[in-house]
Formats: structure tokens, C-alpha cells, sequence
């Protein structure tokens, strides 16, 4: 730790130590994984297994559930710059990056999942107002200026006082303060204000971006299954559970100050929240399968039956009841301050909510739209079976290398994390 | 301009259609009557002469009923199936005896003045390109009576649009109804449905896909970024995605077939590996290409039962109209309120 004047900074090189096998893990994830990116740039979708019938897959869901989890995350950093909640002050900085990375990380993916991945500015110059894909272009793009404004702001007083130092995080912090370097309580205070302002602005962004996301699926009318109004709220909770668990284990795991009764407090306190939003969520869910489930409606029944009882019943029960819910909802409710039981509960949420957003996209295009069509035309693109391809893999391993990547170059080279005394002083 | 003609219907553009002079209703009769007799088929003329004079001796409304029938099989390549079953009918109620009935016989079809349907769908179809864009709307209809599932015109679509693998404008759904032994089968040919109220089209984030003023909807693979979401949102799975896939990938070497370009909208376009239409969403245009050039969708052309009709439905007297107005029809999925302009005769 490092003490300047009455501000107490945490040296980034103290923080993270890498590990050489985890080091070397990542780097072979991004490696293997650039095989696939390389893969997609010069054979296009030729190696995806998915087609016309199920033209959306791995990649979609992947994107769904990246930009939940930046949803998620930016919404809690909103109960610090516009709520005021004082016990999450030290991890609003932390919050916005998670949500910049998480976004970085969506966004990447769906580049990659576009027929032409050069024409994306089209959506721009040509939009539709009719579709919910273009708002929901619109809107995160507004997100996403929100988010690197809002972060500046937020980083802004501390990349000033790191603008002092001659290492590489000082360069870095002289960089990325583009001169406004006043520490002085008029402008700490500017901040503040800058900040509330971006927060509020930023919560209905948040809110309408995902929610705009459940109604891209919802607003299909031909598909019984996404046609429900409740998507789009269970899109916003869902959001905030796993993006609210993506943040607890992070600060569960990557706090610098890990064995202090504040670390211990934080974290109690992130796991009762994470635990809350996911029962909630997991109300919505039985609300939706009960009631699709009831009548026997085909078209709207069989996805469902798809889901619980088909050829990827163990994505529904294994990964996302008993890995994404059963298990830790255990553990937060039988050791709610025990931070490692936290961490990896919380952990457990967020890898396993990857299920949720897969059993949205893939049920949804199982069912044939028409009786016959798939017998109609024989060819592996006319299929209702999908399990994604090897490139399809190895794009989400490099794009989730990738956000790693970020996440810890970012945690190393900002000051991302605040001390007690600092958001105090 | 790429399309071939593929039968000797497809005419080429200003040429006389080789069409028989259209006869009015009691000419048309007359001959009906008076040919058979003097081609000398002894055994046609004698029932269709029996089944004149019996009708003298039906009341109105039975006189009325046949004259209509007919009339209606002159307009459908039907004389010789009409005729029959207005004999079975008569003779059902006892006016004309058994053994009458009108057998087919080689002289038979080349001695009545039928109206080939294809050649009255291409005058149709000259017509309406007389008239402003906005003033036609292309509509389909098919006999589902009439189809005997050969996919023959799902293969005329794939080689007139030159489609690759897994782009597919019109499979033929193929069903099986009943259980053994009573089991029969359905064919159900799908092409795009060209919806008055098309789902596909506002959920496009780009506006790359949109209805023209003659009801086709159209894409504009130029402007089309490939994001699918329009797929999902078809009702009838009527969109496929050009993944740029070929039938003689892992081959020594391309086929012309394939290298060919497309004459989709118009246009030529030439597939690659990242140009359009490969990265694309495609569909049914209804052979707009072709229509531009006075010619029926190869679809319609090829079809060898002659199930599948095509028109102007803003021309009262095309056959299309007449066809699509009557009880039999239904449309696929109409309760979503797409307004198909597809037509199914059951």
C-alpha cells in the first residue's frame, strides 16, 4: 500500500499476482481461440453448425448473456452514483468496468455472428425505428458512450493523483486524465455531480437497452415461445442476478483487502442481493414454464418440453437448477458470511446463467413452424438440430480470453478499487 | 439478363403467345357438342349428346348448374373431367343411362378447343405488365389436389435462381395423414408468401428487406448485414441464409453451374466468398426477374400437374382471380394476420 497526503491508493502491482499456470491457461485459451476468430474471418459461417431453421446459436446466447451481465453490472454501480447506497461506494468503479468489459465482450461476439461483419455501421445510417435489433443497437451504443463517460469521471480524481508517479500506470493515468488534473474539492465535487447525472441517465438506458433485448424475442409473433411480455422484465432481473454475481465473486475473489471485516461486510452484503434477484428471477421462470407448460399447446408447449425433458434436458436441470441455483442458493443461505462460500456461489450464478440465455435462443427455433418442413428439404443448414461447431467454441474461449484479458490489464493499470478511507476522504 | 427460358411457354419478350382464339360461352358449348361427333368418336359423341339432350329435360336450375360447370372447366383444361362428371351426375339421377359415360379417346383431346391454362396465365401476366407497378399484385395459388409431390418446381426454382446448398425457396412438405392402413399423403408446396402485412419486414434493423408496390417483398442483398433475425420472425420458415457454400466444395473443381451468376431482382450477381448474396438472407421473389420480362415464375412453368397458378389478383379476369375467389381456398396461418398472398385450393 501506498500513502499519498490523506489519500490511501492500493498499488496495482500489488494486487493479482500472476500466476504462471493460470497465466498459462489464458494464454492458451486466447491462442486456441484465435484459431477460431481466424476461422470465422476467412471460411465465414461455413464451420458453424447452425442454419436457416435455427439460424441463431452459441454466439447469440453468448451475446445475450454478456450484455446481461454489463446490464447487470452497470445497474448496481447506479445504486452507488445515483442512489447513494454508501456500502457499495467502493465498488462503483469496479461495477462500471465489469459492465465496459462485459459490453466489449457482447458486442465482439455478435460482430462476429453478422453475415457481413462490415456493413454493422449500416444499422446507423439505415436503421428501422420498427425493429427492437435496431433500438437495441442505438441504445447500447448510448450505453456504451455512458459507460466510458461515467468511468472517466469516476476514475478521473485518482488518475490524477496517479499522474504523479513515473512508473507505467503513471503514464497511463497522465494519458487518460487528458489534462484535467485538479484534485481539489471543487472538482472532486464536479465529479460527483457529473457522475449522478450520467447514473441517472444511464438507469433507464440500462433498463430499456436490456429490456429491449427480452422484447427482440418477445415482439416475434411467430414464435409462441419468446412471444410472452414477460421477457422482457425476466431479461432485467436476470440481468441484475448475474451481472449483481459476476460482481460478488470479483470483489469475493479479487479484493485487494481480502480477510478485513470490510471485505467480509461487502461481500455478505453482495451474496443477500445476489440471492435475492436470483429467487426473483427464479419466480419469473416458474411463472413462464408453468403456465407455457399447462395448457399443451403445441407450439407453445413443446419448446418447453424441449427444454426440461429433450436432447439438452441436462442445460436446464444440471447446468442451470443444479449448478446455477440449487447449489448455490445452498450456499448463501447456509454460510451468508463466509466469503469463500460467496465467492463461489456467486461464481456458480454467473458461469451457470450462460444456460439461461441458451435455453431463450435455441428452444425457440427447435419447433418447426410449419408440420412437414423438416422432411421437406433434406440438407445439414434445413435442420432443427443444432450443437454448436468447434469455431463456434473457439470464438466464445478467445472472446472470453479476451474480456479476461481486459479485466485484469484494466484492474492492474486503473485504480479501479477504493479503499475505505479514499471514498471518505 | 440470366434467365433461360425453360419451356417453350417461356416466351421471350413481344412474342405472340401461342394461344387459340378465345371462344364466347355458347360457341364454346356448340363446339363442345358438334366436334367430338365429327372427329368420329362414336362412343364421346354419343354421351355428350345424350347428356345435351337430357339437359333439355332438367329443370332450370340443373341447365343452370351444367352450363356454369362447363363453362368454368373451359377456363381449367378440364372438358374431358367435366364432361364425365356431368354425365356421372345426370346419370346418377337417372337421366342418362349407365354404360353413356364419355371415355378419353386419342382424338379426343386435340378435337376439343381447350384453353391451355399456361398460355391464359401468360396473357394474364402480359396484361398486368401493361399496367403500373402499383397497380398489380402478384398473388400464387396452388392446387393442392392437383400436386403430386415431385418437387419438380423446387428444383426449376433452384436452377433458375442458380441457389447453393441449404438455400431453398420452395421445398414441397410432404405429409403423412392417418394411421394403416388408412393412411394418404399431402404435398404442400411452400414458397414465400409474399404477406400484404409481412413480419419479416420491420424487424429488419437496416430496412434492407421491404414490400414493393406489386406486393413482392423484396431484399436488397446490397444492404442486407445478415444479422437473421428476419428468419425467425417468417411464420412459414420461407427465409434461408446463404452461408456461401457450394455443391462442389471439397471437388478438384468448380462446375460452370455454379460459378453462373444469379439473375435475382434483376441483377446479376455474382457469388464469392464475401460479396453478396453469400452472408445473405434470401427468398422467393416470385421469379421477378422472370415477370419482368413477361414470363411465369419458373415454378408455375414447370409444374408438370399444373397446380400452380400465378396472377394478377387486381385483374378481374385473370384466372387467378377467378380462382381465388371461390370456397375452396384457405391461406397458411392467416390467424397471425400476414395476409398471405399465397393461395392453397383444397
Amino acid at each position: 500500500m501506498r500513502i499519498q497526503g490523506n489519500v490511501r491508493l492500493v498499488s496495482p502491482l500489488d494486487r493479482l499476482p500472476v500466476l504462471p499456470a493460470a497465466a498459462l491457461i489464458w494464454l492458451a485459451a486466447l491462442v486456441i481461440g484465435a484459431i477460431g476468430v481466424f476461422q470465422r474471418l476467412t471460411e465465414g459461417h461455413v464451420p458453424a453448425d447452425y442454419g436457416s431453421y435455427i439460424p441463431w446459436g452459441m454466439w447469440v446466447a453468448a451475446y445475450v448473456y454478456l450484455i446481461g451481465l454489463s446490464a447487470g453490472a452497470f445497474l448496481l454501480s447506479a445504486l452507488v452514483y445515483v442512489f447513494d447506497v454508501r456500502r457499495l461506494e467502493q465498488i462503483g468503479k469496479l461495477a462500471l468496468f465489469t459492465a465496459l468489459i462485459s459490453l466489449i465482450g457482447a458486442l465482439l461476439i455478435i460482430w462476429f455472428d453478422i453475415g457481413h461483419m462490415e456493413r454493422f455501421w449500416y444499422v446507423y445510417v439505415y436503421g428501422r425505428p420498427t425493429s427492437m435489433m435496431a433500438w437495441m443497437v442505438w441504445l447500447y451504443t448510448a450505453y456504451f458512450v455512458l459507460i466510458l463517460a461515467e468511468l472517466w469521471f469516476a476514475l478521473r480524481h485518482d488518475l490524477a493523483h496517479w499522474s504523479a508517479r513515473s512508473d507505467l500506470q503513471g503514464a497511463l493515468a497522465r494519458l487518460l486524465t487528458f489534462g484535467f488534473r485538479d484534485v481539489g474539492p471543487e472538482a472532486a465535487a464536479f465529479d460527483r455531480r457529473a457522475l449522478r447525472l450520467l447514473g441517472t441517465l444511464g438507469v433507464p438506458l440500462a433498463i430499456a437497452f436490456h429490456g429491449g433485448v427480452g422484447a427482440l424475442f418477445a415482439s416475434v409473433a411467430a414464435r409462441p415461445f419468446w412471444n410472452g411480455a414477460i421477457y422482457p422484465i425476466a431479461f432485467i432481473i436476470g440481468a441484475l442476478a448475474s451481472g449483481g454475481a459476476l460482481l460478488t465473486a470479483v470483489v469475493a475473489f479479487f479484493w485487494p483487502e481480502r480477510g478485513t471485516t470490510n471485505h467480509r461486510e461487502l461481500v455478505t452484503f453482495l451474496g443477500r442481493m445476489t440471492l435475492g434477484l436470483l429467487v426473483f428471477y427464479l419466480v419469473l421462470e416458474w411463472a413462464e414454464f408453468s403456465i407455457g407448460l399447462y395448457g399443451q399447446v403445441p407450439g407453445e408447449a413443446t419448446p418447453y418440453q424441449e427444454i426440461v425433458s429433450g436432447r439438452y434436458w441436462w442445460v436446464f436441470w444440471l447446468v442451470h437448477i443444479v449448478v446455477g441455483a440449487a447449489v448455490p442458493i445452498s450456499l448463501l443461505s447456509l454460510r451468508p458470511r463466509s466469503v469463500s462460500f460467496v465467492g463461489v456461489a456467486t461464481a456458480l450464478i454467473a458461469g451457470a446463467f450462460i444456460a439461461v440465455r441458451l435455453n431463450v435462443v435455441i428452444p425457440g427455433l427447435v419447433t418447426p413452424e410449419l408440420e412437414g418442413l423438416e422432411t421437406a428439404y433434406i440438407d445439414s443448414r434445413l435442420s432443427f438440430t443444432y450443437f454448436p461447431s468447434l469455431m463456434e467454441w473457439l470464438v466464445v474461449v478467445f472472446v472470453g480470453a479476451l474480456m479476461v484479458g481486459l479485466f485484469y490489464a484494466g484492474y492492474r493499470l486503473l485504480p479501479l478499487i477504493s479503499s475505505p478511507e479514499e471514498t471518505t476522504s | 439478363m440470366n434467365a433461360q427460358p425453360v419451356s417453350p411457354l417461356d416466351a421471350p419478350p413481344g412474342a405472340k403467345p401461342r394461344t387459340q382464339p378465345r371462344k364466347s360461352r355458347r360457341g364454346f358449348l356448340t363446339a363442345l357438342v358438334a366436334l367430338p361427333v365429327a372427329a368420329g368418336a362414336a362412343g364421346f359423341g354419343r354421351a355428350v349428346a345424350g347428356a345435351h339432350e337430357a339437359n333439355s329435360k332438367f329443370p332450370g336450375d340443373q341447365a343452370a348448374w351444367r352450363e356454369r360447370f362447363l363453362a368454368e372447366a373451359r377456363a381449367t383444361e378440364r372438358v374431358a373431367t367435366a364432361e364425365a362428371d356431368v354425365a356421372v351426375r345426370q346419370r346418377a339421377q337417372g337421366a342418362v343411362p349407365a354404360g353413356a359415360l364419355p371415355r378419353p379417346s386419342a382424338a379426343s383431346p386435340a378435337a376439343v378447343p381447350v384453353e391451355n391454362e399456361l398460355v391464359r396465365m401468360q396473357e394474364d401476366l402480359q396484361r398486368a405488365m401493361q399496367k403500373p407497378l402499383e397497380q398489380r399484385e402478384w398473388v400464387m395459388g396452388i392446387d393442392l389436389r392437383k400436386c403430386i409431390g415431385c418437387s419438380a418446381c423446387t428444383i426449376a426454382c433452384k436452377s433458375e435462381n442458380h441457389l447453393p446448398p441449404g438455400v431453398v425457396y420452395r421445398p414441397v412438405m410432404d405429409l403423412e395423414v392417418g394411421e394403416y392402413p388408412n393412411v394418404s399423403r399431402q404435398f404442400i408446396p411452400r414458397p414465400c408468401m409474399q404477406c400484404d402485412n409481412p413480419p419479416c419486414v420491420p424487424v429488419c434493423p437496416v430496412g434492407a428487406t421491404y414490400k414493393r408496390p406489386d406486393g413482392i417483398v423484396e431484399i436488397d442483398y446490397n444492404k442486407c448485414i445478415g444479422c437473421r433475425y428476419c428468419i425467425p420472425a417468417c411464420p412459414y420458415s420461407a427465409r434461408t441464409f446463404d452461408f456461401g457454400e457450394n455443391y462442389t466444395d471439397d471437388t478438384p473443381a468448380r462446375q460452370p453451374y455454379e460459378e453462373e451468376p444469379s439473375p435475382e431482382y434483376g441483377k446479376s450477381w455474382e457469388r464469392d466468398e464475401s460479396s453478396s448474396p453469400v452472408g445473405n438472407v434470401r427468398k422467393c421473389q416470385f421469379c421477378l426477374h422472370r415477370l419482368n420480362v413477361g414470363m411465369l415464375p419458373a415454378c408455375v412453368t414447370t409444374c408438370i400437374g399444373g397446380a400452380t397458378y400465378f396472377g394478377d389478383r387486381a385483374d378481374p379476369d385473370s384466372l387467378i382471380s377467378e380462382l381465388i375467389h371461390r370456397p375452396n381456398v384457405i391461406r397458411l396461418k392467416e390467424e397471425l394476420g400476414t395476409k398471405p398472398k399465397v393461395y392453397y385450393f383444397l
